[in-house]
């Protein structure tokens, strides 16, 4: 077990420098960042003067060690638009993205659970058909889509809830719900498959055979062992939502993470996207390793294929 | 001693047919008859569609669907002389050129007169136009079925470029084993734990968005689920007496790779790039939704909900019909998918 967190926290810090790399590269790809910084009227002294400033006379092996160590001590640089620190652009805005991912995760498990159990214990019944329908649906529905198709709904046409940004309490609403919808049939199918196999299991036609009332046998013996799976699929979502957060944020203006990212690139403000991106993925990275982590230690068996 | 005569078996060319036949008759009703829709659409686009996709006419923006009539947007009421407040009153002139433009009415009926309430009109739907038009007057329905083409032509290519990189790097893991398997495997998992859609953005924000960098950034990003499985199934086959047979019969590593290996990788091959072609679609949409995908003024459906988000107070139907093909079609390829799966490889269930 060391081991094999060793080895994927070693990969964890690989794929967090191959993220950095990517964005190192196309930084340099995209042209002359002292092009983006100087003014317009800049003589060639003072952008040879900014060029030394920023290291970029240096070779590009040099630059790149002197950038991932900035990096690593959140040393993210300055905004162009707004010309504020970039890590305080992120410090203000990633809060928002977690609360964002959590909501969703709660409104998966809150629907999904109750309907995943519902549908086992009631297998073939109307609802588990329904329940699979709604799954088979999710799947295909453009997340986006989705977010509009809501604020139609609610926003526009019954007026309940407000269509975007975070001036209310009820403002996350829709954005979690959006986020959640896919991942709430995820959880339900997840919980149903996880429940029929804990019913046919032997330890629950005993409890059966001994006379327990049905009630009881479902709610003391099977949910239990059953909700195992349930439970680690859950900080899978968690991966999940941060992926999704770029496209969600950007439908309801939601101010995280993914959003400022999206509004760096829209400005063309580097320092913003490379600093997002870095911060971004490591989050992202981590998750992805607390998960492996987890399902190697509650599970052996299951490894995501 | 007996002499045993082994005939090859034959297989008449109306086999064929008749297998083809029944495979007709086993597919999936529904989903068939909407990719073959969608394919035709794409295809014949340019004939099909009643109106140029990307040429508007300005005197057709935000008309709503056909079955919406006329409807009233303002109400000013008409003074004699200069209007003082220019959002709720007019005057008698300007009343009098509005009605004979169409564009207004007197409320109830009456004659223009000061003191009328005057009625300015929203146009109503039209056949010209079935599923209205956009702010710039673009037919919705025409741009809808030119949106086929992108998210078809870039599913297609990505998946090929993926599954080809994939294929490749799985096979020489599995196949070689020991160290290149270690790293390419190493590599494929770190491919896995990068957020995707966010990299894509990165990336086709700063090269310039176009079709053929949308395709290449999708394949550079997909390969490594093919890669995982063919490497699965190459290191099941490799332990199977057909290939240990090939290499005592003297075949190179490369021949069984391709003519013994491979073939047999084919069927779950094809499962999993119909499966991915409907997260292809999700994913372009996504990125054209974004603004970093397919560039304006083509039409993409992701492109096409992403300038109705900004209009659903006054014109919803220019983002809901785009998204409804969307779903339509990312729902016709998972069921046909999950059908080819379990007809071809239920093993893949898991995926």
């Amino acid at each position: 077990m060391t081991r094999y967190i060793a080895l994927r926290f070693l990969q964890a810090i690989i794929s967090l420098l191959v993220v950095m790399t990517i964005v190192f590269m196309l930084s340099r790809l995209s042209g002359d960042p002292v092009q983006l910084l100087a003014d317009i009227s800049a003589s060639e002294e003072q952008m040879e003067a900014i060029r030394r400033d920023l290291g970029l006379d240096r070779p590009l092996a040099v630059q790149w060690v002197n950038y991932v160590r900035d990096m690593l001590v959140f040393d993210l640089g300055e905004s162009v638009t707004s010309r504020q620190p970039v890590r305080e652009l992120i410090w203000q805005r990633l809060p928002n993205t977690l609360q964002l991912g959590f909501a969703a995760m709660a409104i998966s498990i809150f629907i999904g659970l109750p309907i995943g159990i519902y549908a086992a214990v009631h297998r073939g019944s109307r609802l588990d058909g329904v329940a699979r329908l709604f799954a088979v649906l999710g799947q295909s529905m453009p997340s986006f889509w989705l977010g509009v198709l809501l604020i139609l709904i609610f926003a526009v046409i019954l007026g309940v809830l407000p269509p975007g940004g975070k001036e209310s309490p009820t403002s996350i609403i829709l954005p979690a719900f959006s986020m959640g919808y896919l991942t709430t049939a995820a959880i339900m199918r997840l919980t149903r498959s996880s429940m029929l196999d804990v019913l046919n299991a032997e330890y629950i036609k005993l409890a059966r055979i001994k006379g327990l009332s049905e009630t009881k046998v479902i709610w003391k013996h099977a949910l239990k062992n059953s909700l195992i799976p349930v439970i680690t699929f859950s900080v899978v979502l968690f991966t999940l939502f941060l992926g999704a957060a770029v496209v969600t944020e950007t439908v309801f203006s939601w101010p995280g993470l993914g959003s400022l990212i999206l509004d760096g690139v829209r400005t063309r403000d580097y320092p913003l996207i490379q600093g997002g991106v870095v911060v971004f993925s490591a989050i992202y990275i981590l998750a992805n390793l607390l998960v492996d982590i987890l399902y190697g230690y509650l599970d052996p068996r299951i490894r995501l294929a | 001693m007996a002499v045993v005569v082994l005939e090859p078996p034959q297989r008449r060319p109306a086999d064929w047919i008749g297998l083809a036949f029944r495979g007709l008759r086993q597919l999936p009703l529904l989903p068939s008859i909407i990719l073959a829709i969608l394919l035709i659409t794409a295809i014949f686009a340019d004939i099909i569609a009643p109106h140029p996709p990307t040429r508007g006419d300005l005197q057709q923006s935000l008309r709503p669907p056909v079955w919406i009539g006329e409807s009233v947007s303002e109400t000013r009421t008409v003074v004699a002389g200069r209007a003082a407040d220019f959002l709720t009153q007019i005057s008698v002139a300007e009343a009098q050129k509005e009605i004979e433009d169409g564009d207004a009415r007197v409320a109830g009926g009456g004659e223009l007169a000061p003191g009328a309430e005057l009625e300015f009109l929203r146009q109503g739907g039209s056949w010209e136009y079935i599923l209205g038009a956009d702010l710039q007057g673009r037919d919705v329905l025409s741009r809808v079925i030119h949106g086929t083409r992108p998210s078809l032509i870039v599913s297609i290519i990505a998946i090929l470029v993926a599954g080809s990189i994939g294929t490749t790097i799985g096979l020489i893991a599995g196949f070689r084993g020991g160290l290149a398997d270690a790293i390419l495997m190493r590599l494929t998992d770190i491919v896995l734990s990068i957020p995707l859609i966010l990299i894509a953005v990165v990336i086709a924000a700063i090269t310039e968005p176009s079709l053929q960098n949308i395709i290449i950034i999708i394949g550079l990003l997909l390969w490594p689920r093919f890669a995982r499985q063919v490497r699965g199934e190459t290191l099941a086959l490799k332990s199977q007496d057909f290939v240990a047979r090939a290499v005592v019969a003297g075949s190179s590593g490369l021949r069984i790779s391709l003519k013994h290996v491979l073939p047999n990788i084919v069927p779950s091959l094809l499962v999993i790039s119909t499966l991915q072609v409907g997260y292809v679609i999700l994913l372009e949409g996504s990125l054209s939704f974004l603004g970093v995908g397919v560039p304006p003024p083509q039409p993409a459906w992701g492109l096409m909900i992403a300038e109705g988000r900004g209009l659903l107070q006054t014109a919803w139907w220019t983002a809901l019909f785009p998204g409804i093909a969307m779903a339509l079609t990312v729902l016709a390829v998972n069921l046909f998918g999950d059908w080819l799966r379990d007809k071809l490889d239920p093993r893949l269930r898991q995926i």
